[in-house]
């Protein structure tokens, strides 16, 4: 291990911002009540294609306390961002519904918002389509998919599946899905002549001042962007999103400052989704399990904004070694509101397909769905050919079959009752990329005896506060109590956002270095410190993002106990176990936290969440928590989480890999099997709500 | 229209401390906290009574402050997160608890949980059955407070960073 040579490291320590947060001081990015504050409400596009061909908005102005209502034709001009979902009240053009077409500020809540329902918006309407259909004429491959090639194709695969022994030709389905953190996007503006200052609920403070900058033509450093507390993100904060835009629009043209809180309703369509997949998996294997062909084809859908690709292919290209292998993804741009990043995306919808074939394919063989993934492992990164930095799938699934109590467990489906249940279990792997992204610290010694990290790293929920400090009391050799963070804020050297499960590695990199220095620093340093401090920067530029020649990913085996009514086609998940290997863990605690989170949303996607586009309106009629079900208290059972320790030097200095992800990937897939197992039934379509149990049941009598 | 026709003069007693407001017809209490009284601990998670993340103590008993008209609660008395621990510097023990088990994450819903869990103990005090409790057992009489009763009365507070399990705990340990 470089570097790291204090005890903090991997301590479960307390969150720095617990007490705040549990006191209710904690503010988040609505709750900076400047003094003459407004407050806007976004308009939203009732039709899925076309132009808007007037804005009449004499019936909101006339209602007392309304300051102004932005329309396309009227807004203050903007330059083009290079995400165009930002290009908003630009041009009368209606891309999909939901789009904002006009925005009403006023002085108070009650008042924009009734302002924004009296304002009239006039159409040009056109045909659209937003169904996502296998072989759409309009599809088509995409260069990119997650910064990775569209396609890779090894060997031949159609000849290799062609002639496989064993073949295994299956359909997986995944519907769009909701971000939705507990937080709505929230964005409060304020100009001081032509300096802009936003409290963001962002995910990354400095892409934030970055875009506002390019977009309002100002230099970076005129405008600030605060990010102190995130309600969450899970992806749909991962870039600015409209809210912080039409906050400054608003802001520039009342000169007040204003709060733009996204109504949860609004979200669905506004802040990015998960795209729907189509997922087919063809497997060809020997009879003793071996892979001879992986073919994964994603279907998937992109808005006319921006391509967005859900690159639910990848995780094939990393999991199994076979000698030929086909990964590739097909979009087509449809009417629909821009997709975007969801928790582990790609992996959590391809490790969905990808894993519940490998149980189909274990079944029909006869062999232990565990030990078909150990006889699969392979030697080098399959996709890349290069080595992996460190692999523990194997050590994951002993360890987790050993603690779940996994062998001589009885393989035959729907075997087990207990009255109108029926039970069964099930296993599935996951992986997450292993990355960092150039970030730059400041650490700087008092002479008290005290130390300040600056670093505009955002807390989205992970701790980043907490493990940040534990990473430089580690370098430092000083306790924990004496370090200070700061972060949260674009004055702060530049950093990665919290994304990607990037953050811990790309912030805790040049944390450590300029620690490093300053301890170098002090020890060489006679006598008492100069008043201010002495101060080291780091920046990881050329470093963090230096190519390498190894493959990087975590690794996790999740395995899931359920019992499933046959009367009513209730699903129960009754235990959920998950081992991770993702380097050294820096915080036990939170990492635990992060873990099981995870988990909770990967059974949302198994048993709950489920959104549709519907066909003649264009949107998502599951829009809000009433009708998109996010999994409750009574959903979740007690869930756990354990880890395997890897040393492994090619990482970054703290060893660790990213955690925030990682969770969520195999758990649908070890829910769906356990499902199978327990019924006998092979469900191909999330979410496993009891219509289709039921549906299911019946059917096979 | 004049605002005069649309405004109600209101008065509560929030943590403790009465409040004398001219509010608009159309203010709930969510918003009359946040935004009159600066009192931010409650969050807005959906407006529309369906997260939680809005739940306050009304007359001890717990509600969704996004769902009450602020004119109606005219001589109620509020707790907010902010006064869930009373004057003192300690946190409520059921903070704590949230602080040793790792309760929370974004912390988003954590205020919500909070004055959740403070209703949900009283009711449970109170002999109120849920839709779990044994129908068999005697009525008007405290009911224990297993880990399957607590997740089901606590299921009206959305956690979507997935705390759940240790929030469960957190409940248990002020039980204890
Ligand atoms: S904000 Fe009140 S229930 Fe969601
Ligand atoms: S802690 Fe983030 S929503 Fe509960």
């Amino acid at each position: 291990m470089t570097g790291t040579t204090g005890t903090a490291l991997g301590a479960p320590a307390e969150r720095r911002e617990g007490r705040q947060k549990v006191t209710g001081a904690a503010r988040y990015a609505a709750e900076y009540t400047l003094p003459g504050r407004a407050h806007a409400w976004p308009v939203p596009a009732a039709i899925a294609h076309g132009r808007v061909t007037s804005v009449d908005t004499s019936a909101a102005l006339a209602l007392p306390g309304v300051l102004a209502v932005l329309t396309p034709g009227d807004a203050p001009r903007l330059a083009e961002p290079e995400d165009h979902t930002l290009a908003l009240l630009q041009n009368p053009k209606v891309p999909h519904r939901g789009w904002c077409v006009a925005l009403a500020v006023a002085d108070t809540l009650e008042t924009a918002r009734a302002a924004a329902r009296a304002v009239r918006v006039h159409y040009a309407p056109e045909p659209h389509d937003v169904t996502l259909v296998p072989g759409h004429p309009d599809a088509y491959e995409p260069e990119e998919a997650g910064g990775q090639p569209g396609r890779l194709e090894q060997g031949d695969p159609a000849a290799a599946y062609a002639a496989a022994e064993v073949r295994l030709d299956v359909t997986y389905r995944v519907p769009p899905l909701h971000n939705h953190p507990m937080e709505p996007h929230a964005s409060t503006a304020h100009w001081d002549g032509d300096r802009l200052t936003v409290y963001t609920s962002s995910q990354g403070g400095s892409t934030v001042r970055s875009v506002l900058a390019g977009m309002f033509e100002l230099p970076e450093d005129h405008v600030t962007a605060v990010t102190e507390h995130v309600g969450g993100g899970f992806g749909s904060k991962g870039t600015p999103r409209p809210d912080v835009v039409l906050a400054a629009l608003a802001a520039r043209r009342t000169g007040r400052p204003v709060t733009v809180a996204y109504p949860r309703r609004h979200l669905p369509t506004t802040v990015g989704h998960r795209a729907p997949t189509v997922q087919r998996l063809r497997l060809g294997a020997r009879p003793d399990g071996r892979l001879t062909a992986l073919l994964h084809e994603v279907t998937t859908h992109t808005s006319r904004v921006r391509e967005f690709v859900e690159q639910a292919a990848l995780p094939s290209r990393v999991m199994y070694a076979t000698p030929a292998l086909l990964s590739t993804h097909r979009v087509t741009a449809l009417d629909v509101p821009s997709p975007s990043w969801m928790r582990a995306p790609g992996e959590a919808p391809g490790m969905y397909a990808l894993e519940s074939a490998m149980d189909e394919l274990a079944d029909a063989l006869g062999i232990d769905p565990v030990e078909l993934r150990l006889r699969n492992e392979p030697d080098r990164e399959p996709g890349s050919g290069k080595p992996f930095s460190s692999r523990s799938l194997v050590a994951c699934l002993r360890e987790g079959a050993r603690r779940f109590d996994w062998d001589g467990r009885d393989p035959r489906p729907g075997t087990r009752r207990e009255g109108p249940w029926l039970t069964g279990t099930g296993v599935a792997a996951a992986t997450y990329p292993a990355a960092a992204q150039p970030s730059a610290a400041a650490a700087r010694a008092l002479p008290d005896g005290t130390f300040t990290i600056r670093i505009n790293a955002t807390d989205i929920g992970t701790g980043a506060r907490t493990v940040l400090a534990q990473i430089a009391a580690d370098t430092l050799g000083a306790p924990l109590d004496r370090v200070r963070v700061e972060i949260g804020h674009s004055d702060l050297p530049y950093a990665w956002l919290a994304g990607g499960s990037m953050g811990t590695a790309s912030w805790g990199w040049p944390v450590h270095d300029a620690c490093a220095e300053l301890a170098s620093r002090l020890a060489a340093h006679p006598g008492p410190l100069p008043a201010e401090g002495i101060e080291t920067r780091a920046d990881t530029t050329g470093k963090a993002d230096a190519d390498s020649p190894y493959a990087k990913h975590a690794f996790g085996a999740h395995f899931a106990e359920v019992a499933v009514d046959t009367v009513t086609g209730e699903l129960r998940v009754r235990r959920l176990l998950g081992v991770y290997a993702a380097g050294r863990i820096l915080n036990a605690r939170t990492a635990r936290s992060q873990f099981t989170g995870a988990m909770v949303m990967g059974l949302g996607m198994a048993l709950t969440e489920h959104s549709t586009l519907d066909p003649a309106f264009g949107d998502f009629p599951e829009a809000d928590l009433a009708s998109y079900h996010v999994p409750v208290h009574a959903d979740v059972p007690d869930i756990e989480a354990h880890w395997i320790e890897e040393d492994d030097p090619h990482l970054n200095p703290m060893g660790s890999k990213g955690i925030g992800e990682i969770g969520i990937v195999g758990t649908a897939a070890a829910l769906g099997n356990a499902v199978h197992h327990a019924t006998g039934i092979r469900f191909r379509e999330l979410p496993l709500t009891p219509d289709r149990i039921l549906a299911g049941l019946l059917s096979e009598g | 229209m004049t605002s005069a026709s649309h405004h109600s003069e209101v008065t509560l007693r929030v943590n403790g401390k009465p409040h004398t407001l001219r509010v608009d017809n159309r203010r709930v209490l969510l918003d009359l906290l946040r935004e009159d009284l600066d009192l931010t601990g409650s969050k807005k998670g959906c407006d529309h009574g369906q997260c939680g993340a809005c739940t306050v103590l009304a007359d001890g008993r717990r509600v969704n402050s996004c769902l009450l008209l602020a004119v109606t609660l005219d001589g109620s008395e509020i707790t907010t997160v902010e006064g869930l621990g009373g004057d003192g510097e300690e946190p409520h023990p059921l903070q704590r608890a949230f602080l040793d088990r790792d309760a929370f994450q974004c912390g988003y819903c954590t205020p919500g949980q909070l004055c959740s869990a403070v209703g949900l103990l009283a009711e449970a005090a109170a002999g109120h059955p849920s839709h779990v409790t044994d129908p068999a057992a005697p009525s008007g009489r405290p009911v224990p407070l297993d880990r399957t009763e607590i997740r089901e009365r606590m299921s009206g507070n959305l956690c979507r960073c997935g705390a759940y399990p240790r929030i469960v705990g957190a409940i248990e340990d002020v039980i204890e």
